[in-house]
């Protein structure tokens, strides 16, 4: 008799109102093995793991660990089963210190009474022992991202975990990072624990894993071999049809200046600088893309550029027209595009229909208003033809933003911020949250108007794309250029030491790069 | 004029009555930080301070003995916080809404108990009241003796169980849960800390401490009850909490502070000076205004207020 498989998943169904996120998903996990589990957003990822760490019971399906069924209940009872979980949204108290987060919620030797020197010495050697730095005095709320994210594994090690998994942990993080990442998830597999690695990029999965488990629509597609398979067999599967890694992107047809951007600096939401000297044009007909890790400054660049947020000094001028204090409503006299990152909160009034949200910015000018009037009939017929245009998947125009998919929702953004043939579009994170399938839809978009002669800046935190897309791109990190670079030009390791600061560029490069 | 203010400011009599004026508010500001801290926002201390004051005084005077009407507010203490968190946790009502509710629905409810429970009569019995307690030893040391020493056994306990609460936040894994939970209820549950529960716990030992607030003011001070007893201490106590930034020692300071302005204009009315008594009456409000206002940016815990749903993403 062979001994059962560490973790074993069996027939796991879980519906919630009108969807069924798992329909009897099956797969098994060795002790010692890196498992990814691939799949687009929606596929039923999160939802799988969420039940396998006890924070939902499944509808039906069996888990069995070292070949016993377990009922988990609740994350207490996945955690005394030695099962931890390092969630995207990490799940830290900002304002408590790195060893309280680690022993919040467990028994103390001393209970009631906190012990926390000994807890921190414990911290410590599993620091070493894993590879893993983090500091047990410090506050969370002063670490990075990417020592936020050892404080979870350390924390969920703390507890005993033998299976760890991890929901897109490397979404947050520097090429550098993710790197140590993989190096602590080898070590962990050496020392026998289990690994579970959610993610939806192909390179990662590839890198990191034994076997890959690819999940779509609920079901699981297959499990295979990371040996004997390739990116494009792990992306059909996901997908469900070929899909293209690379477009066939003219070359750039430089235009006039649109937008010129000189020693600009801007405040963030904490009072302090995030944006510094920073300083470029754009030219019709190209894309600039600004890379970085999230929260360096992109967004208050383009809030700065959108007339969403004052500068504290420097000067952007759009079309030769200097502004000195920007109103978002001179955008539209400007012509410029705004696709917010946060498209649920910015970008959209989610309780307002489609229709409505598509005139959103247009409601008041003639045909949609008459002497103060909002005339309905021209509203209707402006979204009956933008939703057949852009194809956006809604019953009809007066369902609410609400009810639509995160994909759809971009689509009637896109809608409304294209169709008046700007001159500049400000693009930020949009494909972030997207399936394959509409993210390929925002970007053909995006190149049809650089087609048409846009001048866009494009904000990722995707590398990939960024490089696939752009033109130039602009690297951020504190809010200060690292580097001004061509996609072609460069390779992964360099953007991700500019992204990480350890690289920049001169003052002569500097002066140099601001020119298309 | 000056001299009287002067010879008012030094007498130990006035320190004597802050104490004496700052317990009541302390027992609520205390219960409310802690739920507080759990991420409940409790403006019902008002209406359960009512609720242990009108207690105590009707099973003090019915059984004879005010022990029995302290457990009696106890106990009511416990049922008031116990519905309040039905309401905001269980069924993640509006916290504002269902506190306001809260308060006009105990106003109401204590001014018709007392109806029912002693009658229409205008000269209402004096219910028997809690002894003073002289600490052996203490109280009788020359000046600070009297002033310090000689107290209800309720004003010693309120500043042990400030510097109690200091520690329970700090010191302990319960007080860690309670910390994580007003900050960050979703990451306190996913290390398998029942959410619920700790804010249950915390709601609950709130009406207590409120109550006992109530009651100290009916059987401790006044022998008596009357409508409205309570004129806003629940709602200076829930100022406290804001101007002491949300922890036990401030909270501590703030409450004293607002004892010792309603202790100043007591003792001012007492001494006839020649201001007329309702600019001095409102005196205690008007320093908690201003505290709000100099206090500025006081931040609470960061899911204060916000109902939890365990669970759900």
């Amino acid at each position: 008799m062979t001994t059962p498989p560490f973790l074993q998943i069996e027939e796991i169904t879980k519906t919630f109102p009108g969807v069924v996120a798992n329909d009897k998903v099956s797969f098994d996990v060795a002790a010692g093995e890196i498992h990814a589990l691939l799949g687009e957003n929606g596929a039923g990822k999160t939802t799988l793991v969420s039940t396998l760490y006890g924070l939902h019971r499944p509808d039906s399906g069996r888990i069995r660990l070292r070949g016993k069924e377990i009922t988990l209940r609740s994350s207490r009872d996945a955690i005394a089963l030695g099962i931890g979980m390092v969630h995207q949204h990490f799940m830290l108290v900002q304002p408590l210190t790195v060893a309280e987060n680690i022993v919040l919620g467990m028994r103390s030797p001393r209970e009631p009474l906190l012990s926390l020197g000994p807890a921190s010495q414990e911290i410590e050697r599993l620091s070493r022992t894993y590879g893993l730095e983090v500091d047990p005095a410090a506050q969370v709320w002063q670490l990075s991202v990417g020592m936020q994210q050892r404080v979870e594994i350390v924390k969920a090690l703390y507890r005993g975990a033998d299976l760890l998994i991890l929901d897109e942990p490397t979404a947050v993080l520097t090429p550098q990072e993710i790197h140590e990442l993989f190096n602590v998830l080898r070590r962990l597999k050496a020392e026998g624990h289990a690994v579970i690695f959610i993610s939806h990029k192909l390179d990662e999965v590839m890198a990191i894993s034994d076997r890959v488990t690819v999940l779509r629509d609920g079901r699981v597609v297959n499990t295979v071999a990371t040996a004997g398979t390739d990116k494009a067999a792990l992306a059909r599967m996901m997908v469900g049809r070929e899909v293209l890694f690379q477009f066939d992107k003219p070359p750039a047809q430089l235009g006039d200046a649109v937008l010129n951007v000189r020693d600009l600096c801007v405040m963030g939401n904490r009072r302090q600088m995030a944006v510094r000297d920073v300083s470029f044009d754009l030219r019709r007909g190209e894309i600039l893309g600004v890379a970085g890790v999230d929260g360096n400054g992109q967004s208050e660049l383009v809030e700065a550029i959108a007339g969403l947020r004052p500068a504290a000094s420097g000067q952007i001028s759009i079309n030769g027209r200097a502004l000195a204090a920007f109103q978002p409503s001179d955008l539209l006299d400007l012509n410029v595009a705004h696709i917010p990152q946060d498209r649920q909160r910015v970008g959209l009034v989610m309780d307002f229909s489609v229709s409505e949200n598509l005139v959103a910015r247009l409601f008041s000018l003639l045909p949609f208003a008459r002497s103060g009037f909002l005339q309905w009939k021209a509203i209707r017929e402006n979204a009956d033809g933008r939703i057949k245009e852009f194809d956006i998947r809604a019953p009809n125009s007066e369902v609410k933003a609400r009810s639509l998919s995160g994909g759809n929702q971009q689509k009637v953004i896109l809608a409304r911020e294209l169709s008046r043939a700007p001159d500049l579009i400000l693009a930020s994170q949009p494909t972030r949250g997207l399936d394959v399938g509409a993210t390929e839809f925002v970007e053909g978009r995006l190149l049809e108007q650089r087609a048409r002669g846009a001048a866009i800046i494009y904000v990722s935190t995707e590398l990939e794309e960024i490089l696939s897309l752009s033109d130039r791109v602009m690297v951020l990190h504190r809010g200060e250029i690292m580097g001004m670079v061509r996609p072609g030009e460069v390779t992964e390791e360099e953007m991700g030491l500019m992204m990480a600061g350890e690289k920049r560029m001169t003052a002569q490069e500097k002066m140099e790069a601001r020119q298309s | 004029m000056l001299e009287t203010l002067q010879q008012l400011l030094w007498s130990g009599d006035l320190i004597y009555a802050t104490l004496r004026l700052t317990t009541p508010l302390l027992f609520a500001a205390l219960g409310g930080l802690m739920c507080e801290r759990a991420g409940v926002l409790n403006i019902g201390l008002e209406g359960m301070m009512l609720g242990g004051a009108l207690t105590a005084y009707v099973v003090a005077l019915r059984m004879g003995n005010p022990w029995l009407g302290i457990l009696a507010a106890l106990f009511v203490g416990a049922i008031t916080g116990l519905l309040f968190a039905v309401v905001v946790v269980t069924f993640r009502a509006n916290q504002i809404v269902s506190a306001v509710g809260m308060n006009i629905l105990m106003l109401g409810l204590t001014g018709v108990a007392l109806r029912a429970a002693v009658g229409l009569s205008i000269g209402q019995s004096p219910a028997p009241t809690i002894p003073i307690w002289e600490i052996p030893g203490l109280a009788g040391l020359p000046l600070i003796g009297p002033v310090l020493f000689a107290h209800l056994p309720f004003v010693y306990l309120v500043f042990v169980l400030a510097g109690a609460m200091a520690f329970i936040f700090y010191r302990t894994t319960w007080g860690l849960a309670i910390r994580a939970v007003g900050e960050n209820p979703r990451a306190a549950e996913t290390v398998g800390i029942d959410v619920i529960r700790v804010r249950y716990a915390t709601v609950v030992w709130s009406g207590i401490f409120a109550a006992v607030g109530g009651a100290i003011l009916s059987i401790g001070y006044l022998n008596t009850f009357q409508e409205g007893l309570t004129a806003g201490r629940g709602f200076i106590a829930f100022s406290a909490i804001i101007f002491g930034r949300y922890t036990p020692l401030g909270t501590l300071l703030a409450s004293l502070l607002f004892g010792f302005t309603d202790a100043l204009q007591l003792r001012i009315q007492a001494f006839g000076v020649q201001i007329p008594y309702q600019f001095l009456v409102v005196l205690p409000y008007i320093v908690t205004l201003l505290a709000l206002f100099v206090a500025g940016r006081s931040k609470g815990p960061a899911a204060s207020g916000l109902p939890y749903a365990p669970g759900e993403e």
